[in-house]
C-alpha cells in the first residue's frame, strides 16, 4: 500500500460524523419509546397533547412543561420531549374530530390500560356529538351491566379526553356529573359547545324525565337521542322509567337502545 | 464480550429497555453512511431515522435466539443502505439531476500549498473534508457504497461482504476500484483548478 493510499483512507475516515441531536428522539418517538408533546387551543383553554408513532397518548389541561413531563413520565414510563407544535395532519384530525366528525381517524396509544378500560372508551366513542348516555348505559352495552362504578372510574382515567368523548357520559340520574379534564364546569362548557343545553337537561332529569317517547312512532328514546330531539312538543311523551314506557306500549329506539342499563333504575 | 454482543444480549431479553442504547451506539455511523451516500443532511437524517425505526420493528418480530445471533454492524448497514438506494431511485424518478462528476464543484477544492505536496496536504485543510465528500458523491453508487462502508464506517471485509451480500473478493475489488476512481477524480479536479488559476 502506498502512502497516498493510506492518506486517502485516512481522509475517508474523517468523513465519519456526528448525527444531529434530533435523530435519536425522532427514532424513539416514532417507535413509541418516547412521547412528544405540544399545546393546542380548545373551547376550554389551552391543552397539552402528547403523541408518538403509535398514536395520541395524552390530552390534558395545559400546565407548565416540567410538571407535565414529570407526571406523564410517571404515568407512562416514557421520556417526554417538548415539540414546537403538533404535526399538521394530527392537529387537523383533532380539530375535525372535536368539530364532530367521527369518521376522521386518530390513532391512540393506550398501552398499559386494561381491556375493560378500552371497552369503555370504545363505547364512549360511539356516542354522537350533541348527545349523552348514562354510565349504566355504557356498562350494559359492553356486557358488564353491574360495573357502573367501574365505568365511571374508567372514564375518569381516560388519558385522551375530548378525543375519546367521556364528557358525553353522564350520571344515571341525568345529572351532568364529574369530569376529569378540569372539573364539571368544563364538561358543561364542552356539551354546550356541542349543541346541548346542560341546564335544561338537568332540570328535566330533576323533574323525573329519563326517557322520551313519540306517540306517532311508538318508539321511546334517551332524551338526547337525535330521534328524541326531533319529536315535536305535541307528540312528545315523557317517561320516568322504561317499564312505564313498556306498559304504555312503547318499544325502545334502535339507535339509542334506551333499555341498556335502565331496567333496574 | 464486545459492546455489540452485550447489546444484542440486552436486546434479546428486553427490546424496549435496550433499544435506546442501540440508537445511541449506532446513530452516528448510520447517519454518516447515509450522508456520504446521499450527500444531503436532511435526507440522511431521514434515512438514518427510518433505518433505526425499521430495525426496531424487525427486532420486535424476531425470536430472542435470532436477535442473539445478529451481527448488528453489518445488519444495520444493510438496512440504511437499502433505504439510501430507494431514495436515490426516487430522486431519479422525480427528475432531480443524477449525481455526476459535475456535482463536485472544482471551486470547493483547495489548491495545493506548493508543488511538493500532493492531495495529502490539501486534506489537512479545513475544507478538505467537504471536497472529499463531494468527490465521493461522483462515484457510481455501487463503488460509493463499498468505499463508504469500508473506509468511512470502517466495516471489515467479511462484514462488508455480509452487508452487501457479495463475495468478499467482489467487495474488495469494488473498494479498490472506488478508491482509484476517487483519486483520479481528485487529480482531475485539481488539474482543472490549476489550469483555471494560470489561465
Amino acid at each position: 500500500m502506498t502512502n497516498e493510499d493510506r492518506e486517502l483512507e485516512a481522509a475517508m475516515a474523517t468523513l465519519l460524523t456526528t448525527a444531529p441531536r434530533s435523530l435519536a428522539p425522532g427514532v424513539l418517538a416514532e417507535i413509541g419509546l418516547a412521547d412528544r408533546y405540544a399545546q393546542i387551543d380548545s373551547p376550554i383553554g389551552p391543552l397539552i397533547v402528547a403523541w408518538n408513532g403509535l398514536g395520541v397518548s395524552a390530552v390534558e389541561a395545559a400546565v407548565d412543561d416540567p410538571r407535565f413531563e414529570a407526571s406523564h413520565e410517571v404515568r407512562t414510563g416514557r421520556r417526554t420531549i417538548r415539540a414546537e407544535r403538533l404535526p399538521d395532519a394530527l392537529e387537523r384530525a383533532i380539530r375535525r374530530r372535536l368539530g364532530g366528525n367521527r369518521r376522521v381517524r386518530i390513532d391512540l396509544d393506550l398501552r398499559g390500560h386494561t381491556d375493560f378500560e378500552r371497552d369503555v372508551w370504545q363505547k364512549a366513542l360511539e356516542i354522537p356529538r350533541g348527545e349523552v348516555r348514562p354510565y349504566g348505559w355504557v356498562a350494559a352495552e359492553i356486557g358488564r351491566p353491574r360495573a357502573v362504578r367501574a365505568v365511571g372510574t374508567a372514564l375518569g382515567h381516560n388519558p385522551v379526553p375530548l378525543i375519546v368523548p367521556c364528557h358525553r357520559v353522564v350520571r344515571s340520574d341525568g345529572m351532568i356529573g364529574q369530569y376529569s379534564l378540569g372539573g364539571p364546569q368544563n364538561k358543561r362548557t364542552i356539551l354546550a359547545a356541542e349543541g346541548l343545553d346542560p341546564d335544561r337537561l338537568e332540570s328535566e332529569a330533576r323533574a323525573g324525565i329519563r326517557f322520551v317517547g313519540s306517540d306517532t312512532t311508538g318508539a321511546v328514546c334517551l332524551p338526547t337521542c337525535h330521534n328524541a330531539t326531533r319529536i315535536t312538543p305535541a307528540h312528545r311523551v315523557p317517561f320516568r322509567s322504561m317499564s312505564a314506557a313498556f306498559a304504555a306500549g312503547y318499544r325502545p329506539c334502535r339507535v339509542c337502545r334506551p333499555g341498556s342499563g335502565a331496567v333496574a333504575a | 464480550m464486545d459492546t455489540d454482543s452485550q447489546l444484542v444480549a440486552a436486546l434479546a431479553s428486553d427490546l424496549d429497555g435496550a433499544f435506546e442504547n442501540l440508537v445511541l451506539a449506532h446513530q452516528d455511523r448510520l447517519y454518516s453512511i447515509a450522508l456520504r451516500i446521499l450527500g444531503d443532511a436532511r435526507d440522511a437524517e431521514e434515512a438514518a431515522q427510518d433505518a433505526l425505526v425499521r430495525a426496531y420493528r424487525a427486532l420486535a418480530g424476531y425470536p430472542a435466539e435470532r436477535i442473539r445471533q445478529l451481527r448488528l454492524r453489518p445488519w444495520l448497514a444493510t438496512i440504511v443502505l437499502n433505504l439510501c438506494r430507494s431514495r436515490i431511485g426516487r430522486r431519479a424518478a422525480a427528475g432531480r439531476p443524477a449525481l455526476s462528476l459535475d456535482a463536485a464543484e472544482p471551486g470547493t477544492l483547495q489548491p495545493p500549498a506548493d508543488e511538493r505536496t500532493g492531495p495529502a496536504a490539501t486534506l489537512a485543510r479545513r475544507d478538505a473534508g467537504r471536497a472529499w465528500a463531494d468527490l465521493l458523491l461522483t462515484l457510481p453508487p455501487a463503488y460509493r457504497s463499498a468505499v463508504v462502508l469500508r473506509h468511512v464506517d470502517g466495516l471489515s471485509y467479511p462484514e462488508l461482504a455480509t452487508a452487501l451480500d457479495r463475495p468478499e473478493g467482489t467487495v474488495k475489488a469494488q473498494v479498490h476500484r472506488g478508491l482509484a476512481m476517487l483519486r483520479t477524480a481528485f487529480e482531475t479536479a485539481e488539474r482543472r483548478e490549476r489550469e483555471e488559476m494560470t489561465a
